[in-house]
């Protein structure tokens, strides 16, 4: 199949940036979007041209490298799939396909679709762990888990922290990442010592960072790979004005 | 230098605590004193820079990607094993061991093997404290699985995501020691070379992968964590950005590498669609347990899988091991899935897969069921393919996987450079010559977490006040020599891509030195790989500098290292004139068809020490003693 082209080009983080077009004559409708990429790639090499940077690693939809803006959609018009897993049978031939990196604040561009994701590895510091040091673990099967309350801690931990909720969020906002964790935690024993402690940690952390505000426009769940739901978000707001009831201030040192 | 694997004597089931009990120590206030880099952030990486953060020494731990939540141990699907016997049906620590040894087919290490399954149950303990969403039963306790190659049900799990579940978890506990500052978390670093000297590992060299920024790391010790080399094939499960290159300039280094040739073919990864493929997929073998593997009796079939009476399909496992079925070893699988295909029997458009059908489980258990079991599964598959696993079987075919081989290493996790120290698939320990499933984040997490920080304290005691320094001979030349390198590579102006050569390297690769060898395809591959090579050099192209982001770089770099490390792969299987486990000769095999193994002659490990001749790697022998189990042929019927 044909498929043209427009790919964002920006040099590095202070230069401007704009879309070139590019031309595929002859794809596999079978291929990855990521392979469609890589085809590109060894012609502009071949040509002596820059290839275009992105981000990819497994290429199985989790491990939440890859991430693109493709038709104004964070990871493409597929639901519940990554750039990686989405196949170009998706779209038609002759198709005009506008491919951007991540844009928000708080993910400044690296380079081309290359953005830097820093910020969600902070907020995960500031307090997404259970504090438990190796070696100290109880058995187990000690406390049993209730299993709604593990398959539902499950559904929040499938999080792959690739950044689409923040990309596709008119705001910038990292509550759907961020609710996802704290929510996954919070829902099993083990996360309770720390619950209130944590979510003041990581609320404060993910608003330093820059990330915008959420204004309940459910955009992020639309496009959410592990399909996280903003159920959390709601739960994340509920546990952290209780933790603010209860007193709890920010403890967290490093700012 | 001879070999000494340090292995302890002593009742199996003492040995590992016998030892523990011996090791030196370092006061917790002389902890912060000595810096140990870690490189890899995966399972074994993460949890051992975690540990040892914990313990208060001074990590720095490297990852090429962004984060370090994203290593390629995040991919692994299946389970992980533990002999908790939860489900009373007869496992324990000596099971869970001799069915490794027995999926190794007898060639790994008694001691290392069983100190493997003793520390299983404290993984799983470590994990659901950190708060791993295992998958648990009504009352809230947890749930386990089969896996092949066993006859109990030891495999914990979370849906198809473990790996995922696991390594956020060891993520969590580094992110909490970077936090509290004991871990510097070095990102977007890639390890070009070790820094060797006085015959001691003293540091690294890395590249910053968005400046490219060279810049040396001084520590009183390295621990390798890099995973394994599959990448080797082009086409593999592995990440696209896994590669051999931390290991490979340690062996260059001095490091020996051990049984290279020991390398998984995956039974079960979707088959490959087209040219323009750029990695395999795995579909979790935890499949097989309600999947029913078959091909059409008859060659030139062209009906539809449904339109085929079942008198008419072969479900050639469960007809040729009825005790074990489906569930027959991976090495085993893989083998039969290439000689049914090589039959001409194959399925799917390019006839090159296998079908791995659920309309009975789906019968019998119902769709909800499958489900729940498998529905990411199902999903994904569906997702590459376009085809609905729920209405028509999957089509599955073998794929390279894990390597077994990897840096030689002693009972303490050291490599031949004292101070060099390898753990999870970058070392080559406790698999023999083929894993069992579910055992890779068994040895990861157990290195990691419960074997280096013990190890890495015993090297370190004996080193206290010693300082580290970035700035000596060593460190500059390795610098040197690593800018020349890098300014050869992007100087390298040809008309073929890195690809390219990539693709060519992995098709010599899989054709001589995959599911099966023979003398005289190794034969030929020696020869096609080092002129490869030379045309690599001449011809590759690579655009840009080395003073921004550069993948093109970054690839050709590690295809440089693989070309060589194809040769050591070729020159061991070469060498290891019988079969065992994953490792094939077409010469040896038993009448079934099963690997023969020459215990005779080959129950050893072959060390290759690097010299300056690539095509003459020095072998030294490590044998194998076995005092505990009689190595036998591997029966699965």
């Amino acid at each position: 199949m044909r498929l043209k082209l427009k790919i964002w080009r920006q040099e590095g983080p202070d230069t401007a940036g704009r879309l070139v077009d590019y031309t595929l004559d002859d794809v596999n409708e079978h291929a990855s979007f990521l392979e469609m990429l890589d085809v590109l790639n060894e012609k502009l090499v071949l040509a002596g041209e820059r290839p275009v940077t992105f981000e990819h690693d497994c290429r199985e939809g989790i491990c939440g490298s890859c991430g693109m803006m493709i038709n104004g959609q964070a990871h493409g018009p597929h639901a519940r799939t990554t750039a990686c897993q989405l196949h170009l049978r998706h779209f038609r031939d002759g198709d005009t396909v506008q491919i951007e990196p991540w844009r928000a604040s708080a993910f400044p561009v690296v380079r081309d679709l290359m953005v830097d994701r820093g910020a969600f590895d902070r907020i995960i510091q500031a307090g997404g762990y259970i504090s438990v040091n190796t070696g100290a673990a109880p058995e187990a099967n000690l406390i049993p888990v209730p299993r709604k309350d593990a398959d539902d801690a499950f559904d929040a931990a499938t999080c792959i922290g690739c950044g689409a909720c923040v990309a596709q969020c008119p705001n910038g906002a990292a509550q759907l990442f961020t609710s996802a964790k704290t929510s996954h935690l919070a829902l099993l024993p083990q996360g309770q010592p720390e619950r209130w402690q944590r979510v003041v940690d990581m609320v404060d952390r993910m608003e330093k960072e820059g990330f915008g505000s959420c204004t309940n426009h459910r955009e992020c769940q639309a496009v959410c790979p592990k399909g996280i739901s903003i159920d959390w978000i709601a739960r994340m707001n509920r546990d952290y004005l209780t933790a603010k009831v209860k007193g709890v201030e920010r403890h967290h040192s490093q700012d | 230098m001879t070999l000494e694997s340090k292995t302890p004597s002593g009742p199996i089931e003492e040995r590992w605590l016998e030892h523990r009990d011996h090791l030196k120590l370092v006061a917790p206030n002389n902890r912060r004193k000595f810096t140990v880099i870690v490189v890899g952030s995966g399972l074994a990486g993460g949890s051992c820079a975690a540990s040892l953060g914990e313990q208060g020494y001074n990590v720095k731990c490297l990852c090429f990607h962004d984060s370090p939540r994203r290593a390629h141990s995040i991919a692994a699907q299946g389970g992980i094993n533990a002999s908790k016997n939860y489900k009373n049906d007869g496992d324990s620590h000596w099971r869970l061991f001799y069915d490794t040894i027995k999926g190794g087919d007898f060639r790994s290490r008694e001691s290392n093997t069983y100190r493997l399954a003793e520390l299983s149950v404290n993984i799983i303990d470590q994990a659901v404290a950190q708060g791993v969403p295992f998958a648990r039963e009504y009352g809230g306790l947890l749930d386990n699985r089969s896996f092949g190659g066993v006859q109990v049900s030891r495999t914990f799990y979370a849906r198809g995501q473990t790996g995922q579940q696991l390594l956020l978890g060891a993520y969590q506990a580094l992110a909490r020691q970077i936090d509290r500052g004991t871990v510097e978390m070095l990102s977007r670093h890639e390890m070009l070379d070790l820094v060797v000297d006085d015959g001691r590992a003293v540091g690294i060299v890395t590249r910053h992968l968005v400046t490219g920024e060279v810049r040396s790391h001084a520590a009183h010790a390295v621990v390798l964590a890099t995973g394994g080399y599959s990448n080797v094939y082009f086409l593999s499960t592995n990440a696209k950005g896994s590669n051999a290159t931390a290991i490979w300039r340690a062996h260059r280094r001095g490091a020996y590498f051990a049984n290279p040739c020991y390398t998984q073919i995956h039974p079960t990864c979707i088959p490959q669609s087209g040219d323009y493929q750029s990695k395999l997929t795995l579909m979790s073998e935890s499949l097989r347990n309600d999947g029913r593997i078959w091909v059409p009796a008859s060659e030139n079939e062209e009906r539809p899988p449904g339109r085929i009476p079942k008198d008419e399909r072969d479900y050639y496992l469960e007809r040729k091991y009825p005790s074990f079925g489906n569930l027959v070893p991976r090495d085993v699988a893989s083998r039969n899935a290439k000689h049914v295909v090589d039959e001409g029997r194959g399925v799917g458009p390019l006839k090159n897969g296998v079908y791995l059908d659920f309309s009975d489980a789906i019968e019998r258990l119902g769709r909800d069921a499958i489900e729940a079991r498998y529905g990411n599964l199902f999903e994904m598959y569906e997702r590459i393919t376009g085809e609905d696993p729920y209405q028509v079987p999957m089509r599955i075919f073998p794929a390279p996987h894990y390597t077994m081989g990897g840096l030689w290493v002693d009972y303490n996790l050291m490599t031949t450079i004292p101070g060099l120290f390898a753990i999870g698939e970058a070392n080559f320990s406790d698999h023999g010559a083929n894993r069992l499933g579910a055992s890779a984040l068994m040895q990861g997490l157990a290195d990691g977490y419960f074997i280096a920080p013990y190890t890495v304290a015993n090297y370190l005691a004996d080193h206290l006040g010693e300082a580290v320094d970035g700035r000596t001979e060593a460190f500059e030349r390795t610098e040197e020599e690593i800018g020349e390198r890098i300014a050869k590579l992007v100087a390298a102006d040809g008309d073929r891509t890195v690809d390219h050569f990539h693709r060519e390297l992995g098709r010599v690769v899989w054709e001589e030195c995959g599911m099966s060898r023979d003398a005289e395809g190794l034969r030929k591959a020696l020869e096609k790989i080092p002129a490869l090579r030379d045309e690599y050099w001449a011809h590759a192209k690579v655009v840009g500098t080395g003073e921004e982001p550069n993948a093109e770089l970054e690839r050709a770099g590690r295809v440089a290292d693989f070309f060589e490390l194809a040769e050591l792969m070729c020159i061991d299987a070469l060498q290891r004139d019988e079969s065992c486990g994953g490792h094939f000769r077409e010469e040896h095999q038993t009448p079934e068809g099963e690997a023969l193994r020459d215990d005779e002659e080959f129950s050893f490990v072959s060390a290759w020490e690097h010299t300056d001749d690539l095509a003459n790697p020095r072998l030294h022998r490590e044998p194998l003693e076995f005092e505990l189990v009689e190595p036998s042929q591997r029966s699965y019927k």
